[in-house]
């Protein structure tokens, strides 16, 4: 390893609960960081029961009926987006969606702006992504209602972070302990980062592998280890997320070439070979066949849990909706 | 009209003197001082009880005039930056502004002209008019001068008049789509990085190009320990730099940023606490050799945006002094080598009469409560804007008068 070995599985985090006694104490879902322990396990476990139920015939249930939810999405998503609307429509709520091509931004209109047109028509839930980070935050301190984060900047995803962490406990029983290689481009990705902040929190060895022009600067810092080779960094790991490469990367100043990415960090059957037999293989798609991920390991039944991400998706973003809705709803407020 | 300013503690930072005494002021001028004075017939008198009495600061970088919040903040004269609505690249522009701050009862304001027409960075502005006119120093601003071919000539030429050029350190190439100090912080809240030694190439460059063309060179707002680093490197090696930094560097490290503070963006970014640390250590031992506001009123319209969009910017002059004195009161600064910074060594960089206390010098004088509590409070500013980050923040030292051309501008009796 290039860098220190910080053993988080030595040293858990405890977990107490929350002073207020509250297992979600906070107003909106901006991110992961900061999230205590406890606060993490409450949403996973609730995002478990609906699971089940996603997986019955009748899948809605008028639990938020009533409840207006609004999708505002700063920039292209469909994957998200349909997620986090299916969620809110199996949960029975009102659901609305605005993506950035019918939006005023484009008018020259300013987010807070935006924030306080969007205010006056009352929501209850707020979903938004937008390209900068810190931009949902700006947003939610201009709004009464909950505001999601589905995705800012580079900053945070923690929807998609949670979903990966519902994913890997399902499979591999729990967080504690395991070690999970994250590759490719860290730089630019909130997904890493809000992976980062929930791995660590709940006691797992996390591992950054990636060419150096795709790693920011002190990542260190933020406790992981850190390589910049497949087999070394793949070395004994439980779990491997690979990140989407996008395409401007691919070419320029950050890589020489697509070829060439593939050739020494593209996770293919030999680089898997070094990670334990049992090994899960996670992506947050889209992916670039052929570019970050070969198709044979995409595709290997045993191995990929990239489809059941989707599927936990859907349940992680109901837990939120359910959660951060609890206090307007009669049944359970009492 | 005689005005004696009495039970004073003079400070002149050009001699070193620190002592306790009078002041005696006739029309615009300084007339004599010194501890067994008696005051003149006729005179007004002024007890400035135990105050500090000492050269009206001069504060060489200021996006705007905002002569009010200058004179609240002991400013005496105000160095103009030359990226105005009007760019100043040209005498007429120069002249315009030497004129209007000739005939008002304020601040006196000295403009900077860009260094290359349009601060585009290809061909030189006309610096011999610009400096004919009244322009003391000549720049591009925010904009660094990338082309080392161009600085060279700027500084060959620029040395046949005498001109002072001044040069934002940051290399266009690292600093390119940065928002932040490159480091832990910006990783985490995910914001593109500026690197320290986007600086320091910068300023390793021109030192050289200063050293082969024999005129010297000024560096705007050293940000990192590796720049005061260069800085002090190359003045061991006798190149003719000099530099400057404001106080929010000294005050704040990068860990301002938290929860996505638009006020705490600044141009360069706040960097980190070792980088802080060395900045003051650098005013200490002059290898930073003046202390400017970089006074850059911003309206909300821009400052309430996600951070990679908002503005960079601080309004500086009302907070000057109070943040200024922090490190002496911490004991890691001298009181008189940073007045020297606010006062003499500015006036001699760019060729001002005052900066000074000298009997004929022009009577542009602060006097201020070096020790005095308050908590800085934006609603409070004159300033035209309020973008500041200190809001709230207690602090010691505040300014009771000031004297421009022999009037009391700012302050009560």
């Amino acid at each position: 390893m290039s860098t220190q070995q910080t053993d988080n599985a030595s040293y858990p985090r405890a977990e107490v609960s929350p002073p207020s006694g509250q297992l979600f104490p906070h107003k909106h879902l901006l991110g992961i960081w900061n999230f205590d322990p406890t606060t993490i396990k409450h949403l996973l476990d609730v995002a478990d029961t609906y699971v089940e139920q996603n997986r019955q015939p009748k899948k809605s249930s008028p639990k938020c009926a009533g409840l207006t939810q609004i999708n505002l999405f700063f920039e292209n998503s469909t994957r998200t987006l349909m997620s986090f609307e299916i969620a809110g429509k199996r949960l029975g709520m009102e659901v609305t969606s605005m993506s950035t091509g019918t939006s005023s931004i484009k008018k020259g209109e300013t987010l807070l702006d935006t924030a306080a047109t969007l205010n006056a028509m009352h929501p209850d839930v707020l979903v938004m992504r937008h390209a900068d980070s810190g931009a949902v935050k700006l947003l939610s301190e201009k709004m009464d209602c909950a505001v999601i984060n589905a995705g800012d900047g580079r900053a945070e995803h923690p929807t998609q972070a949670l979903l990966d962490a519902l994913t890997i406990r399902r499979r591999k029983g729990k967080l504690h302990g395991q070690t999970i290689v994250i590759s490719g481009d860290v730089a630019h990705s909130r997904v890493a980062r809000s992976n980062i902040y929930l791995l660590n929190a709940m006691g797992a060895r996390v591992r950054l592998v990636a060419p150096p022009t795709l790693l920011p600067k002190d990542v260190d810092r933020l406790g992981v280890e850190v390589s910049h080779r497949m087999d070394e960094g793949l070395e004994g790991a439980d779990v491997v997320m690979m990140l989407r490469l996008q395409q401007e990367r691919m070419q320029g100043a950050f890589l020489p070439s697509l070829r060439e990415y593939y050739r020494f960090w593209g996770l293919t059957r030999e680089t898997l070979s070094y990670a334990k037999d049992d090994v899960l293989v996670m992506h947050p798609g889209p992916m670039n066949r052929g570019v970050e991920i070969a198709s044979d390991v995409a595709d290997d039944l045993d191995r990929s849990a990239i489809e059941e991400q989707v599927e936990m998706g859907v349940a992680v973003r109901m837990a939120c909706l359910d959660i951060l809705t609890r206090n307007l709803r009669e049944e359970d407020a009492a | 009209m005689i005005t004696a300013y009495t039970n004073a503690r003079l400070i002149d930072p050009a001699s070193g003197l620190d002592e306790k005494g009078t002041l005696i002021v006739n029309g615009g001028e300084i007339t004599e001082f010194g501890a067994n004075l008696t005051v003149p017939e006729g005179a007004a008198v002024v007890d400035c009880q135990g105050r500090v009495l000492c050269p009206g600061f001069i504060d060489m970088r200021a996006h705007q005039v905002d002569a009010e919040a200058a004179l609240a903040g002991g400013i005496t004269t105000v160095i103009l930056q030359p990226d105005q609505t009007t760019l100043i690249d040209t005498d007429p522009v120069v002249e315009r502004i030497r004129n209007r701050s000739e005939n008002a009862h304020t601040v006196h304001v000295y403009p900077m002209g860009a260094a290359t027409r349009g601060m585009e960075g290809g061909e030189l502005a006309e610096i011999g008019q610009m400096q004919a006119s009244g322009a003391v120093a000549f720049t591009d601003c925010r904009k660094p001068v990338a082309d080392s071919q161009v600085m060279r000539r700027l500084l060959e030429y620029a040395g046949y008049f005498g001109a002072l050029i001044v040069q934002f350190p940051q290399d266009r190439g690292l600093a390119n789509g940065g928002i932040a100090h490159e480091g832990e912080v910006a990783t985490r809240l995910g914001f593109s990085g500026i690197p320290a030694m986007a600086e320091v190439i910068q300023i390793e460059r021109d030192a050289r190009l200063s050293e082969m063309t024999g005129t010297p060179i000024h560096f705007a707002l050293v940000s990192s320990r590796e720049g005061v680093e260069a800085i002090r490197a190359a003045k061991k090696r006798g190149v003719k730099v000099t530099c400057s930094t404001a106080p929010h560097y000294l005050h704040l490290n990068d860990n301002a940023m938290e929860g996505y503070r638009t006020f705490a963006k600044v141009s360069p970014p706040l960097r980190s606490e070792e980088d802080r640390l060395a900045l003051i250590e650098g005013l200490a031992d002059s290898t930073i050799d003046t202390l400017v506001s970089d006074h850059d009123p911003k309206s909300e319209d821009v400052k309430r945006l996600p951070f990679g969009q908002a503005a960079a910017g601080i309004v500086g002059f009302e907070t000057l002094l109070a943040l200024a004195l922090a490190p002496v009161h911490a004991g890691k600064l001298d009181l008189i080598t940073l007045l020297k910074a606010l006062t003499a060594t500015p006036a001699k960089l760019l060729g001002l009469p005052s900066g000074k206390l000298a009997a004929g010098a022009p009577a542009d004088l602060v006097i201020f409560d070096p020790d005095k509590p308050w908590r800085i409070d934006r609603d409070a500013f004159r300033a035209s804007a309020k973008n500041t980050p200190f809001d709230t923040l207690p602090v010691q030292g505040q300014v009771w008068k000031t004297i421009v051309g022999g009037e009391a501008l700012y302050g009560g009796e």
